[in-house]
């Protein structure tokens, strides 16, 4: 019998959901095989994260250190490198998240273990690994095979995989001593900066009218804004447009940014990629705009538009005035 | 200062169509314009910044056909001062790369290496954080924010929802670069003709003590279409004929 470890990401007193999230990919892998589901939590203060983990695995490992309060992939990487010497656990789940893609890679380079990042399928097929990623700006995916190995590490795509929900058996709680001898001198952990809070709230607005790169340029968001205006809603946009310094930051739908869910999401120009999707795929009625029809974006819509945005968005000016 | 970048020339895929090469193991490639991938465009314009605040050098590198040298001179262009382009291995993973860009950037005294968060095409994420730990060196992912002191770096990282992360490294250290941590300078064409005066070198793999086939991690065994869950109901029709009926949409789940 085999391990699988998830490591559990937490920031700031809270379980991110990326943990439960592997939890559920972990899962069924297990299901197929005869392994076993196993948490390791580390950082600081985060045992009462422990008890609901063990409702969700066969194991949680725990370790604590004044110098794990705050990531530090230094710290990070030496503590969980020390775990999976000793238990040897065949795949090692990480989010393919900030924290995730500043851990993992260096980790797996330490190890020797064959990595894989950013997978949206995972499976074990006589103890390979088997993964399928979105490749392309998701217009293609790719099965992926790692060479032969003793053990494995794959970052996960937040998002993908069902959460894994707490069961009735609880999974035992084992509390490991820390390898660290102090802080380090080579990376340090300064402080977070909390997003500020200026100018509209996206996430209040009813009707989003966002906008990405495929725009082409500043000049087409005033015509936009009158739309959405004249629809009683905002405007947003995706990370190109923010990057390029069209919209400011707070307008910014995507991981990175803001979470919306209003009633009516238009996406003009925006071609779909998955941090962007993740934050926006809870809308009630998702429209899309885009010129190429194999765009990823329509595989999250509800209606779908593939034409010009500046000849219908002319057009959507005067017919939509007074709706508000 | 002396800086390194790593930089990778892709094929645009966005409102490009896509085809799928007979063997199944990648998309063609044949129809497609190539460019400086996005996030390496930052990283290079961030090392030029730096060089004009602490004065030092910027090379580019990058592996890949003999075509990765327009990219490279873009590079120049934008303010690198020498370029080195490395023969591409037959097959390639993420870990290679590391591998082969850790082989070219060992014991040149970079202060600073950057790369970009991850590439267009495969967006893997991994070589940047890879190659530091090959190098031995301390990094930071997703960087977008550089402020030098003396022999530490304050960085600033971005998060998930708007948090973002201060943190200090030693340099010599590895950073990967966000989008947006600048703002990207217009390269004209007087800059990319006076970049092809720079010094570009090139080298084999041999040169860096690997073979063009070296064993991969990560194989792809096959790509294919996303198979179509859900899909968009799309409206049909001219411009006004799609606007009208979009209006329609409008009015009824607006509420």
């Amino acid at each position: 019998m085999k391990e699988i470890f998830v490591l559990a990401e937490h920031r700031q007193g809270k379980i991110r959901d990326i943990t439960y999230e592997m939890l559920g990919a972990g899962d069924k892998i297990v299901a197929q095989g005869n392994d076993s589901l196993t948490a390791v939590l580390l950082g600081k203060g985060v045992k009462n994260f422990a008890e609901d983990l063990a409702l969700r695995t066969s194991k949680v490992l725990v370790m604590e250190d004044e110098n794990l309060q705050n990531f530090n992939s230094v710290l990070f990487q030496k503590a969980l490198s020390s775990l999976i010497s000793k238990y040897q656990p065949l795949l090692t789940l990480i989010g393919h998240t900030a924290f995730g893609m500043d851990l993992a890679p260096s980790l797996s380079v330490e190890i020797g273990f064959p990595f894989v990042t950013d997978c949206i399928g995972l499976s074990l097929e006589g103890g390979q690994l088997k993964t399928t990623r979105s490749i392309y700006g998701g217009k293609v995916n790719a099965n992926v095979s790692l060479r032969e190995s003793q053990g494995y590490i794959a970052t996960v795509r937040p998002g993908i995989f069902a959460p894994k929900m707490p069961g009735e058996e609880k999974g035992g709680i084992i509390i490991e001593p820390s390898p660290l001898k102090g802080a380090t001198d080579v990376k340090r952990f300064v402080e977070y900066i909390e997003a500020p809070i200026t100018g509209e709230d996206i996430t209040q607005a009813e009707i989003i009218v966002a906008v990405g790169q495929g725009i082409g340029g500043p000049e087409h968001i005033p015509i936009i804004e009158e739309v959405a205006k004249n629809l009683g809603g905002v405007i947003a946009c995706s990370r190109p447009v923010v990057d390029r310094n069209w919209l400011p930051k707070e307008r910014q739908v995507g991981i990175s940014g803001k979470t919306v869910k209003p009633k009516v999401y238009i996406a003009i120009g925006i071609s779909g990629a998955f941090q962007h999707v993740t934050a926006m795929q809870g809308s009630e009625t998702i429209i899309a705009i885009n010129k190429d029809p194999r765009a990823p974006i329509f595989g999250v819509a509800d209606y779908g538009i593939v034409d010009d945005f500046q000849n219908v968005m002319t057009i959507l000016k005067e017919k939509t005035k007074g709706m508000k | 200062m002396k800086i390194a970048v790593c930089v990778k020339r892709i094929p645009k895929t966005a409102e490009a169509d896509i085809f799928i090469e007979k063997d199944g193991k990648d998309i063609r490639k044949d129809n497609l314009v190539f460019h400086l991938n996005d996030w390496d465009g930052y990283a290079v314009r961030e090392a030029a910044l730096l060089k004009e605040k602490h004065g030092g050098t910027v090379t580019v590198l990058s592996i890949g056909p003999e075509e990765a040298k327009e990219v490279l001179t873009r590079c120049l262009a934008m303010g690198a001062d020498k370029g080195l382009r490395i023969e591409e291995p037959a097959v390639r993973d993420g870990h290679l790369i590391a591998k082969i860009l850790a082989q070219a950037l060992r014991d040149q005294s970079f202060d600073l290496i950057l790369t970009g968060v991850q590439a267009e095409d495969d967006g893997c994420g991994q070589v940047g954080v890879s190659l530091a730990q090959l190098l031995g060196l301390p990094h930071a992912a997703i960087v977008n924010k550089i402020e030098i002191n003396g022999d530490r770096a304050l960085v600033k990282k971005e998060l998930e929802g708007g948090i973002e992360e201060n943190v200090e490294l030693r340099l010599p250290a590895v950073l990967t670069i966000q989008t947006g941590i600048n703002e990207p300078r217009y390269v004209s064409l007087a800059a990319i003709l006076e970049a092809e005066e720079k010094e570009m070198e090139e080298v084999s793999l041999e040169k860096l003590g690997l073979t063009p086939d070296e064993p991969l991690e990560a194989t792809v065994d096959q790509v294919f279409f996303p198979p179509v869950g859900k899909m968009a109901e799309i409206l049909k029709g001219n411009s006004e004929e799609v606007a009208g009926k979009l209006t329609e949409i409008l009015k009824k789940k607006k509420g």
